[in-house]
């Protein structure tokens, strides 16, 4: 497996042994991989719903600066982080 | 922006059951096995094949255990693959939404039917290792050509793009090797190594002074490991299972008693973990009686050592009796004979010195020869 670098061009997805998954019963995201389970906050579940193989980073923090009116560096660094930290976990791909 | 919690259980808002629903099942389908590892999970007492259950009644249980909320179904043995059922019921399991998971030893998989499993969506492989040399591999499983047969399944698996973890379990006769097993996970392009130290249970138990390593031993692999993860951040995940002989505190074992995890046995009865069967006093329900949601709830095995109320002092008043929910039960059995009593592998329990003494000592020995896994 080779090291997976976030960068603003990236498309983040989910590799084939993870399943980002509504579960219905819980009424709940999860991100399910072998032994592990996660459970995303609210924004994160915004920002994993939009990593659908098609949108760059970039293209995910434009959307949440529009929505939240937020600085698009601030957003920047807090999306990248997040998505990296999922990718060394194994989580994550591009 | 905060970010993720760990296996943090689903709030619930309205109408909050009895018992929250458990995160996985683990299907131990069958308890044949082509290989004799002497440290097998699996009871000393083994399920024959005519007592299995048929296909009709796993899909009826993996239908309950997804509505129950249930993530996650780890296919298991024994060896899984022996069910010629096996592509059927993940199928099942992927139509009900479960995310599905190979427990396999590998050894009688053909790439046939490793595609098989890939196209009734199999989520992920995960291959036993016995060694990263083939003789003592051989060996350690009882199988002559297994290891071969391993690394070339290993290989068919990426081919089919599945996920792999390698586990590869460690003790005193193959520690000295964990560099090697590193890098054969590497090799094989693993997305996850597991490093499972033997824990001492059923046939590990009988071979525990075969299998103990010392306290300089694990030291050593400890450090191995955390030198590994850093080098091959974000390429291979390890996981660290640790033997409890040495340490101060017990392990969460199985995430506490009947809170996330229900093990069904190749009969059908439901288990609190795959080796409560080794205490005599429990009762367990069947899936053939009663519907997986009332055993979750209300077997008798499952509310046993729910909680903390069934527990002894010092556990009673200890601060982290809701952190390791007071160990493991199977273990303060087999060594103390007491399945209420504290876990030895707690310094605050009164055999710890003594039972941990004995490890050590026979960690020293020569190890015995292996009493191989068999059916009776």
């Amino acid at each position: 497996m080779e090291k997976v670098i976030i960068e603003t061009a990236s498309v983040p997805v989910f590799p084939r042994h993870v399943k980002f998954h509504f579960n219905k019963q819980r009424d709940q995201w999860v991100i399910l991989a072998p032994e592990r389970l996660l459970v995303p906050d609210p924004t994160s579940v915004e920002i994993l719903r939009m990593c659908d193989g098609t949108t760059s980073v970039n293209g995910i923090v434009g959307k949440l600066v529009e929505k939240y009116n937020a600085p698009h560096d601030v957003i920047l660094k807090d999306v990248r982080a997040m998505l990296q930290d999922l990718a060394d976990k194994g989580f994550l791909t591009t | 922006m905060s970010m993720m919690t760990e296996v943090q259980e689903a709030p619930k808002a309205a109408a909050k059951p009895k018992v929250q629903a458990p995160l996985a099942v683990l299907a131990e389908l069958s308890h044949r096995c082509p290989l004799q590892c002497p440290y097998c999970s699996n009871p000393v007492n083994l399920e024959r094949s005519s007592n299995e259950l048929d296909t009709v009644s796993w899909c009826r249980v993996m239908d309950e255990a997804a509505a129950m909320g249930v993530h996650q179904i780890h296919f298991s043995g024994g060896e899984p693959t022996v069910r010629k059922d096996l592509e059927d019921l993940t199928k099942h399991a992927s139509d009900t939404g479960l995310y599905t998971n190979l427990i396999t030893s590998a050894v009688l998989l053909t790439k046939e039917r490793v595609n098989k499993l890939a196209d009734a969506r199999m989520n992920h492989i995960q291959i036993s290792f016995q060694d990263s040399e083939e003789l003592n591999a051989d060996r350690i499983g009882g199988f002559k050509g297994g290891h071969k047969k391993k690394i070339e399944v290993a290989h068919w698996v990426r081919e089919a793009g599945l996920p792999l973890t390698v586990n590869a379990v460690m003790h005193r006769q193959n520690l000295h090797h964990l560099e090697d097993v590193i890098d054969l996970a590497v090799e094989l392009d693993a997305e996850r190594l597991e490093v499972a130290q033997v824990q001492y249970y059923g046939w590990a138990l009988k071979n525990r002074a075969a299998f103990m390593p010392t306290y300089e031993q694990l030291s050593w692999a400890t450090e191995v490991v955390e030198k590994a993860r850093v080098r091959l951040k974000g390429t291979l995940v390890i996981d660290y299972v640790v033997p409890d002989y040495y340490a101060r505190r017990p392990k969460v074992c199985m995430g506490g008693w009947g809170r996330r995890f229900i093990n069904i046995n190749p009969a059908g009865l439901v288990l609190p973990c795959h080796a409560a069967e080794s205490i005599p006093s429990l009762k367990f329900d069947s899936v053939r009686d009663q519907s997986l949601q009332w055993i979750w709830e209300n077997s008798e095995a499952f509310n046993k050592f729910r909680g903390t109320d069934w527990m002894p002092e010092p556990c009673r008043s200890c601060d982290r009796k809701e952190i390791d929910w007071g160990g493991c039960r199977c273990q303060a059995f087999a060594l103390t004979g007491e399945e209420n009593a504290t876990d030895p592998a707690c310094e605050l329990s009164p055999r710890h010195e003594e039972i941990f003494g004995i490890a050590a000592h026979e960690a020293q020995e020569a190890p015995p020869p292996f009493v191989y896994r068999r059916i009776a």
